[in-house]
């Protein structure tokens, strides 16, 4: 059998990417704290997000070690949700369209459940 | 940032690239890795799918929403005596959760040099922020349904789709760290025992529990992402 890929790294690597998600984390709850809205809190939540989620997989989980033939298998499937995304993006669009017409707007706490 | 692998024969599998297809051709096993590990990491890929297909749900079931969406930072905000401040509940689970996942990162350190008692309490560690988030959990329930009451098919604030959503993605995020919970010390105590030591020579298994664990904290950056923080 060929000899595995060692996955012994230094502690300090860690302590690092420890603190860092600290603070990614302490900026994303900041988008909620400062209020903001619109187009800057969406690109400020999905960045922190990737962000974190980066160096979870890639340090923590040490994908950034493993082989390329590794991090293909793992990393590239999930892609495939994205045209699922996609597809029920247009779905519930349409939907929310439907309810519109046949029920009309607003009025929440009139409907019966 | 692999290199080169030397097989037992002598040949030589490069890295990048190439490698990718000497792996998945050669006459050999194709992951450099036990197979622990990497079946693991296969049943991760699939959580995954389970855990995109839920927030995808979510995602339809939001935007086809006629009544208005309950404001998250509304809802679970908390209040200490004075003003409520908003998602601050949450904002402790998440810095609990990150926290376990450094302390299982050192665990799996420790596991591969071999300090089997510094592993084990490092992985108890784990378990213990595991178990404060999941309490954290309970009481946050707790206050939505009792305090609130929200319910799977209706709330006071908005739209009625939004306890299903919740509890069932919240849910499903919370059976899995309480089965990390308990997978954590069932592994912690076999390193402790010196279990492994006996009958592999190594602790390849604390790394593989390790990303389980990692993997839950993984799902909660996305929770937090599109649930509480959008």
């Amino acid at each position: 059998m060929a000899h595995e890929v060692d996955q012994q790294h230094p502690l300090s690597i860690y302590f690092w990417i420890w603190g860092l998600l600290f603070v990614l984390s302490f900026f994303s709850y900041m988008v909620d704290y400062m209020n903001f809205q619109g187009g800057l809190r969406w690109a400020l939540i999905l960045l922190f997000m990737f962000l974190k989620a980066g160096f979870i997989v890639g340090i923590f989980m040490h994908m950034a070690w493993e082989r390329l033939a590794m991090k293909l298998t793992i990393l590239l499937p999930p892609f495939a949700l994205l045209v699922f995304v996609l597809l029920m993006f247009y779905e519930s669009d349409y939907v929310f369209l439907t309810r519109i017409t046949f029920f009309g707007e607003g009025a929440p706490s009139m409907m019966h459940h | 940032m692999s290199e080169a692998v030397v097989t037992d024969t002598g040949g030589v599998i490069p890295a990048g690239t190439e490698g990718v297809v000497a792996d998945f051709s050669a006459d050999k096993q194709t992951y450099q890795m036990p197979w622990g590990k990497a079946m693991m990491w296969f049943f991760l890929l699939s959580d995954t799918f389970i855990f995109g297909v839920f927030l995808t749900s979510y995602m339809s079931v939001r935007m086809s929403a006629r009544d208005a969406w309950p404001v998250p930072s509304e809802v679970f905000a908390l209040s200490f005596g004075g003003e409520p401040i908003p998602l601050i509940l949450i904002a402790i689970m998440t810095f609990i959760l990150i926290s376990s996942s450094g302390t299982m990162a050192m665990a799996v350190n420790m596991g591969y040099r071999g300090e089997r008692v510094k592993a084990y309490w490092l992985m108890m560690a784990t378990a213990a922020f595991g178990l404060m988030f999941v309490s954290m959990q309970a009481f946050e329930w707790t206050k939505l349904i009792v305090e609130e009451g929200v319910r799977l098919w209706s709330n006071p604030m908005g739209a009625s789709q939004f306890g299903s959503t919740f509890f069932m993605i919240t849910g499903f995020h919370g059976l899995h760290v309480s089965i990390g919970v308990i997978y954590l010390v069932v592994i912690a105590r076999r390193v402790k025992s010196g279990f492994y030591e006996r009958t592999r020579g190594n602790y390849e298994m604390v790394e593989i529990v390790g990303l389980y664990w990692h993997f839950v904290d993984l799902v909660w950056v996305f929770i937090f992402a599109f649930f509480y923080l959008w």
